[in-house]
């Protein structure tokens, strides 16, 4: 697990005082029972691997040629490689931040708070879930699908209420009369008076598109002082006369009528019936035109992309900071705890407000803990495996991938390169000694 | 943060029922919060769970939030079939050898050497006790590739007896750290006493520091066992044959649509059970955390 910001112990005063030189080797023989088994293991399950790793990094694939630091260099040359860095380097920056800040506002807003028990809890529960498992949770939760991904599936229904999908995806004009595309709006080319019915035929309407309470199109009576039509899809099975309502033709419902005057002004809008009519009314002499709106062919939401190339990072990194936010959350509320209540109330006393007295006195004794998580999540982050390994699909792992996936592909993927591979391994190790001694020492230093 | 309300909570006491009801109205929008989060947090698990009572065919085409509206679509049958699966079963078993060795192993050996850093006396123990911790600092990945060519010369890869002993070795630094520390809390004057009657050190291990240490023991197996039982890449190096639920889990990975009937099921399955022992035994769990992390 994160043993990362354990530290050596002054040595403790436990053992009686030898007496006589007999029983010391008794002792030492004592002891050496007890500590044979560790030392067993320790030596041969990490010692010894370890040496061999770092002296097989400098030498080839095959193993028989010495290299120097080639394996080294191409850590930092090839492309898939190189992005891991970078990747890592992205881990790196933005997420022990990040985790340490929400556990800090998870930390302080559940103080007073009585039921926060069950809040910690349910934050604190993907903690005991495997990275993999919470991994594959969330791959299901970034589907692109709307229908299969619940985030998608959120983000269309909050679109569908603000931004109304159109009716129709694509559509083109059945006769001449009438001009433009589908994104730009499809407009008569020529304008009409008020009086005048207008025929709006529509082909390219894939059938499935159709709405279900489409029915038979009829083209309306004219209406003097206003503008009739109807919307309908001028396609007849075996043929018909294009521009003419015809039987077996439906109109299309829903579909946004716009009025413009003559220049292209908009002056009114309105939506057809389920026989495709519309209707305008009481409309002021002069020549209008009349379209179908770029509305009703908005395009319906597909879904972000959250497992595509270019967020695959982001998106394996949110899901990351849901199992780790209970533990910095955990171990800074601890740390509030241990605040004496008597230095808090000193400051309130002396007239502080509550944000001086969270930014002068419970941020620097709290300063440790919050040092402690960002350590523990940089070394877990150097290391960070099983997460993107179970959100990537294999199509964007290489986009995707951090140093030690690049190392299990490397070393015991396809390629099998073992001397890249143990020197991709000597890297994380390097990445990770710098840190942990560094927290050795402050914590030295603290005691 | 201008939300939190940080009133002296000993005051609450004197308060008069009408203040206090002013300030649980005060924090309406804090707690409001507090719900959301915390709902939000749980929706990824509740979704898999729900997932895996789907059919392929109803979650392709609606996705888990269906069963809202259309609870009858649940089913048991992905369950079934899972456990029909020789993959997957025979999978389950090998987690559950994997975690319970991984687990036990440890701790025998950890619980010896914390003692005898503890409380036996010996040269250079010190030096030797901050190097045992320092190796905590060695990436498993350092371990990988040698030791797959040891196994191989041995003849042990792919073998449940391979990965315990793996996970015993990196389980230990962290082991021998928690245990030492606990076991130095121990009461002198016990074990001086038990000296005293003639008791061995085997004997004042067995029937005093290990019912004693008894609170840390349980720390550790907890999080051992949910370290071994929720490893993937160490499994994915020494078991390509001898496969715990995870590799099983990732290995159908790539026909993720296709396979989602077996691909959720089981990981709820994978899931659940770490969740089962983390609820049951939360205090051990917290302890240890706090005790690896703030000292």
């Amino acid at each position: 697990m994160s043993g990362a910001s354990i530290t050596a112990e002054p040595p403790a005063q436990g053992a009686p005082p030898p007496t006589g030189k007999t029983r010391d080797w008794k002792g030492y023989a004592v002891a050496l029972g007890f500590l044979a088994p560790t030392l067993f293991f320790l030596g041969l399950w990490i010692v010894y691997p370890a040496v061999n790793t770092f002296k097989r990094s400098f030498y080839s694939r095959s193993g028989d040629e010495f290299i120097w630091f080639d394996n080294y260099e191409q850590i930092f040359t090839s492309d898939v490689l190189l992005t891991a860095v970078k990747n890592n380097a992205i881990w790196v920056l933005v997420v022990p931040a990040l985790v340490t800040a929400i556990g800090l506002i998870f930390a302080v807003l559940t103080e007073r708070v009585s039921w926060s028990v069950a809040f910690k809890t349910a934050v604190f529960m993907p903690m005991a879930i495997s990275a993999f498992a919470a991994g594959v949770t969330w791959r299901i939760m970034y589907q692109q699908d709307p229908d299969q991904g619940a985030i998608n599936a959120a983000i269309a229904a909050v679109r569908d209420a603000v931004d109304p999908p159109g009716v129709l995806s694509d559509a083109a004009p059945s006769t001449d009369a009438i001009v433009g595309t589908p994104q730009g709006g499809l407009t008569l080319a020529e304008p009409v008076e008020p009086g005048s019915v207008v025929p709006l035929g529509l082909t390219r309407v894939s059938a499935d598109e159709v709405p279900e309470d489409a029915a038979q199109a009829v083209l309306p009576e004219a209406l003097s002082g206003g503008i009739t039509g109807a919307v309908w899809r001028d396609f007849k099975p075996g043929g018909g006369t294009p521009g003419e309502v015809e039987t077996e033709e439906v109109g299309l419902p829903g579909v946004t009528v716009e009025l413009k005057t003559a220049d292209g002004e908009s002056v009114d809008s309105t939506t057809s019936e389920a026989d495709g009519t519309f209707a305008f009314e009481d409309v002021e002499p002069g020549s209008y035109l009349v379209g179908i709106g770029s509305a009703t062919f908005a395009e319906p939401f597909n879904g972000v992309s959250w497992l595509g190339e270019r967020l695959i990072t982001p998106s394996i990194i949110i899901s990351y900071i849901w199992i780790w936010a209970g533990f910095a959350m955990v171990v800074i509320a601890a740390g509030l705890a241990a605040i004496p209540r008597d230095v808090l109330e000193a400051a309130r006393t002396d007239g502080a407000s509550e944000w001086q007295v969270f930014r002068r006195v419970t941020a620097p004794l709290l300063a440790p803990v919050l040092t402690v998580v960002f350590i523990t999540m940089l070394i877990n982050v150097l290391k960070v495996f099983d997460i993107v390994i179970s959100v990537a699909p294999g199509s964007v792992q290489d986009d995707a991938s951090v140093l030690a996936l690049a190392m299990w592909r490397t070393a015991f993927g396809g390629t099998s390169n073992l001397g890249l591979g143990s020197a991709i391994a000597v890297f994380i190790f390097v990445l990770v000694v710098p840190v942990l001694l560094l927290n050795i020492r402050r914590f030295r230093r603290e005691a | 943060m201008a939300t939190v309300d940080v009133a002296e909570p000993v005051r609450v006491s004197r308060e008069g029922t009408g203040s206090r009801i002013l300030r649980w109205v005060g924090k309406t929008p804090l707690h409001l919060l507090l719900v959301i989060v915390g709902l939000l947090w749980l929706v990824p698990t509740i979704g898999i769970f729900l997932t895996s009572l789907l059919s392929a065919e109803a979650y392709l085409e609606g996705g888990w939030w269906q069963v809202v509206s259309e609870p009858s679509k649940l089913t048991f049958e992905n369950y079934s079939a899972i456990f029909d699966n020789e993959t997957i079963t025979s999978s389950l078993v090998t987690t559950i050898w994997i975690a319970v060795g991984g687990t036990l192993l440890p701790i025998v050996v950890g619980a010896l050497a914390g003692y005898a850093f503890a409380w036996l006396e010996f040269p250079a123990r010190d030096w030797l006790f901050v190097i045992v911790i320092a190796l905590l600092v060695v990436p498993l990945q350092m371990a990988l590739i040698p030791m797959f060519k040891l196994y191989e010369t041995f003849g042990i890869n792919d073998t449940v007896f391979a990965l315990i002993l793996f996970h015993t070795a990196f389980g230990l630094p962290f082991a021998i750290f928690l245990l030492r520390n606990f076991f130095i809390g121990i009461p002198k004057d016990l074990l001086e006493a038990a000296r005293i009657d003639g008791a061995s050190e085997i004997r004042i291990f067995v029937r005093l520091i290990l019912p004693l240490g008894l609170p840390a023991i349980a720390s550790l197996a907890i999080f051992q066992f949910l370290w071994t039982w929720n490893d993937l890449l160490v499994a994915l190096v020494f078991g390509r044959d001898t496969q715990p639920l995870t590799v099983a889990i990732y290995r159908q990975l790539a026909q993720f649509g296709a396979n989602i009937e077996i691909i959720a099921p089981a990981t709820f399955v994978s899931l659940v059970i770490p969740l089962v022992v983390f609820f049951a035994f939360q205090r051990y769990f917290v302890q240890g955390l706090l005790a690896g992390s703030v000292k």
